[in-house]
């Protein structure tokens, strides 16, 4: 049997607290206890930067070669093995370099069918006088394609890691060095007034005899390149602004890359379905001679020039 | 029917027209027309594939006016209009599941540059798996580089920029050993072009001229190509590349751009060298043990990476590790594994770096394990994807993980001498995968309280629809592993 309790005596027990607290009425500690909400934890720069030079004395200490016998040995280690890589790779190299068939030797197998069908029929299958220049165009078209699409991507690669964004210099000036270019040099204006205009011709030739002489796209390319960098750095970015910029730089490319790619797929449409091929290759030692030979130069030739500028400039500048 | 024959041809000279047009349009313009491409190239892969297995023969293809050995050739059977078509499909659901990112983390006046970069991938991945001569598969390795080089530090901070510098220095190394094989092949043939030089090499082998050179021919060819792969002990300049990269760089990487050179190889291992002399070469053991040895080592590193994105990049250290195994088996049927793995690893790696960075995302952009406690309740979908992902790794059946593990085990059953490493190896590997797979599955789904806001699927549509996409791509490579495994094999034999 049990006994019915009285309210205010049964207040008085344990259980009637513990039922209390378990059902959330009261909090045992609220009046009990003094409480205070936690403070949130900051770090002070002073911290910080204690800790990092605690950091880097502890790294310095680690990694002090007159200390840590075991780091010193490693890195002595280290330099021995590379020395001892590299020479077993040279040797390699050399060794099997040893076996290949001698340099001019008549009966090597690079001097086969394939090199004597380019010496004999180069003129007449490509139109043009200069051998390399045919082979590289024509007969192997589509490597040459590809290089030049290399030429094309390594520029877009400088341009991610260089390029300033214009509203970036707007809006923070002092991101803007483009104000501090050097005084320009008078020795080198008067002499660039000279050597611009006849580098400028010199690669234009080069370009336009490229089926006949030597050179072409490539080399052309880069000289008219050159002149142009020679240009900027005796007058500086405002004068050159003024025939070449960006717009005009994009406007190139994508036109001499364009006609290119063109050409280059017409070439191997007609030839891979035994068509025509209406491109006319000309009478040879003619200057509009070599059928495809000609525009593929120019328009290789204009590409380079711009990749040569343009790295120039982003890396001056960080901009065309 | 006759038409078609152009179509690879054109696809190549597709994306580089795309790529040309890309320089000249602003960065919304770039990424329609990006995505146009990649779906036309995909099409016209199809049909390909199509014509290919219609006919069941291999195509030659005069680049130009002048056949072989004069000019320059691309060569086409029913396995590479598949591999395009693969690629493609790959490469396509990557830029739809990192869309959000690429506009977040790249400088918008360079969004184009960005899409420049995918679409001359995409042209030196079609280049390596169509091409049939040495000196157009050395150009496009460059193009393949530069693009991988720019997708790596597009989204500039310091570490993108050291990875990229880490992954150039890395892979122009391997470029150049590559480049020197070509030189000896060609000082050995006097050929570029993959038939021609696989005759001369056969008239070499049978004559026993030139066994030194050739052997060095074949090491450096190989290691050059591994190196770019991220074989083993090459492999330094994996994790921060596919780490740090935005979402869609890392998954094209590891799953596009490792595995064009790896194609690359079996390519010149078939119709270049010759599978015999390669067997007969003592490099294939080289390739077996390193292979091993990045099954384990890579596994083992990924148990002890805190953060998500870095140990699924040191996973893929171990997948690569066993295709190069499978290459070591030196069997029909071990290549077979091989190629199997190549399809199965990009399926299942693309999706788990794209389904990591939805977790990611609802975890406060957080790539630490403890702060992606219950992640998978956040993100649902995604959750269901990773799983799924590691599921694959690990080798389920049902995903096509599973199969791979399994063409390999039976291939290294035919092999008497390498059969008991090859299956102990294997079973170590699995048991290394399930360990940091499962930990990361149990982890997401661990709940917490409320710290991160969740994500409803109707808000990121397109990340849900590339997920599915991945999901049922992943399970079709498990279930329909019989046709997959025929057409592979009929592929290989249309290789020699």
């Amino acid at each position: 049997m049990s006994k019915i309790r009285k309210q205010s005596e049964y207040e008085k027990t344990f259980a009637y607290r513990f039922f209390r607290w378990l059902g959330g009425e009261k909090d045992i500690f609220v009046g009990n206890m003094e409480m205070q909400p936690q403070k949130e934890y900051v770090e002070e720069e002073a911290t910080i930067e204690e800790r990092m030079k605690d950091r880097q004395q502890a790294m310095a200490e680690v990694y002090d070669g007159s200390h840590n016998m075991e780091l010193r040995f490693f890195k002595i280690l280290y330099k021995i093995f590379s020395v001892v890589f590299c020479i077993a790779i040279m040797a390699v190299l050399i060794l099997t370099v040893s076996y290949l068939p001698e340099v001019g030797d008549p009966n090597r197998p690079t001097s086969n069918i394939v090199t004597e069908t380019y010496i004999s029929d180069g003129l007449g299958d490509t139109g043009a006088v200069n051998i390399v220049t045919g082979m590289i165009l024509s007969y192997r078209a589509f490597d040459t394609f590809g290089e030049t699409n290399v030429l094309f991507i390594a520029t877009c690669c400088v341009m991610i890691m260089l390029m300033v964004d214009e509203d970036k210099i707007k809006k923070n000036k002092d991101s803007n060095d483009r104000g501090f270019e050097p005084k320009n040099d008078v020795i080198l204006q008067v002499i660039a007034k000279f050597l611009v205009p006849i580098v400028f011709l010199f690669g234009i030739y080069i370009i336009l005899n490229g089926h006949l002489s030597p050179g072409g796209g490539f080399s052309g390319g880069a000289m008219i390149g050159a002149g142009m960098i020679l240009y900027v750095a005796a007058f500086g970015f405002d004068k050159t602004e003024k025939f070449f910029n960006e717009h005009v730089y994009k406007v190139i490319k994508v036109t001499a890359l364009l006609c290119y790619g063109c050409i280059v797929t017409y070439y191997f449409l007609t030839g891979a379905n035994g068509l025509e091929c209406l491109i006319l290759l000309g009478e040879p030692g003619k200057i509009l001679s070599g059928g495809i030979t000609l525009p593929i130069n120019i328009f290789v030739g204009s590409e380079v020039a711009c990749t040569m500028y343009a790295f120039y400039a982003l890396f001056r500048r960080g901009g065309l | 029917m006759d038409i078609i024959r152009n179509f690879p041809c054109l696809s190549i000279l597709l994306s580089m027209f795309t790529a040309i047009i890309c320089s000249a349009l602003k960065g919304k313009g770039a990424r329609r027309l990006s995505t146009i491409l990649v779906m036309v190239v995909g099409i016209l892969s199809i049909c390909t594939l199509y014509l290919t297995g219609a006919t069941g023969q291999s195509y030659v293809y005069v680049m130009g006016h002048f056949p072989a050995p004069f000019g320059n050739e691309i060569r086409f059977g029913t396995l590479e209009a598949g591999m395009a078509l693969f690629f493609c499909i790959i490469m396509l659901l990557s830029l739809a599941g990192g869309r959000k990112k690429i506009k977040m983390e790249i400088d918008p006046h360079k969004e184009n540059l960005y899409y420049i970069m995918v679409d001359l991938l995409l042209s030196s991945l079609l280049a390596l798996v169509y091409t049939n001569d040495l000196f157009t598969a050395y150009v496009f390795v460059e193009i393949n580089t530069i693009a991988a080089c720019g997708l790596i530090m597009i989204s500039e901070h310091g570490r993108t920029i050291e990875a990229a510098t880490r992954y150039m220095i890395m892979s122009l190394l391997g470029s150049g050993l590559f480049l020197i094989g070509i030189c000896l092949l060609y000082d050995m043939t006097g050929h570029l072009l993959m038939s021609n030089i696989h005759e001369s090499i056969q008239m070499i082998v049978n004559d026993g001229m030139y066994t030194i050179p050739l052997l060095v021919t074949i090491a450096l060819i190989v290691v050059g190509l591994a190196i770019k792969s991220a074989l083993f002990p090459f492999h330094s300049w994996l994790p921060d590349a596919y780490g740090y990269s935005t979402v869609s760089s890392a998954a094209m990487l590891s799953s596009l751009v490792s595995k064009g050179y790896i194609f690359l190889l079996i390519k010149l291992i078939y119709r270049v060298i010759g599978f015999d002399t390669f067997l007969d070469s003592k490099i294939i053991n080289v390739l077996y043990i390193f292979g091993l040895a990045g099954m384990i080592m890579g596994s083992v590193n990924a148990i002890k990476e805190n953060d998500i994105r870095r140990m699924i990049s040191f996973s893929s250290v171990a997948q690569i590790g066993y295709i190069y195994m499978g290459f070591g088996l030196g069997t029909t049927a071990a290549m077979v594994a091989s190629v199997f793995h190549i399809l199965s690893h990009a399926a299942t790696k693309s999706l788990l770096f794209v389904s990591a960075v939805g977790l990611t995302d609802v975890s406060g952009g957080k790539k630490r394990f403890e702060e992606l406690t219950g992640a998978a309740y956040r993100n649902k979908i995604a959750g269901v994807a990773f799983t799924v992902g590691a599921l694959s790794m690990v080798g389920i059946p049902v995903f096509s993980g599973f199969v791979s593990k399994l063409l390999f085990a039976q291939a290294a059953i035919q092999s008497h001498d390498k059969l008991l490493p090859t299956l102990i190896v294997l079973a170590i590997s699995t048991v290394l995968n399930a360990i940091y797979f499962m930990k990361t599955v149990i982890r997401i789904y661990t709940p917490s309280h409320g710290k991160y806001d969740s994500v409803a699927m109707k808000e990121k549509p397109l990340y849900a629809i590339t997920l599915v996409c991945f999901i049922v791509l992943n399970v079709v490579l498990g279930m329909c592993s019989e046709p997959i495994t025929g057409w592979i094999i009929k592929g290989l034999s249309l290789f020699a």
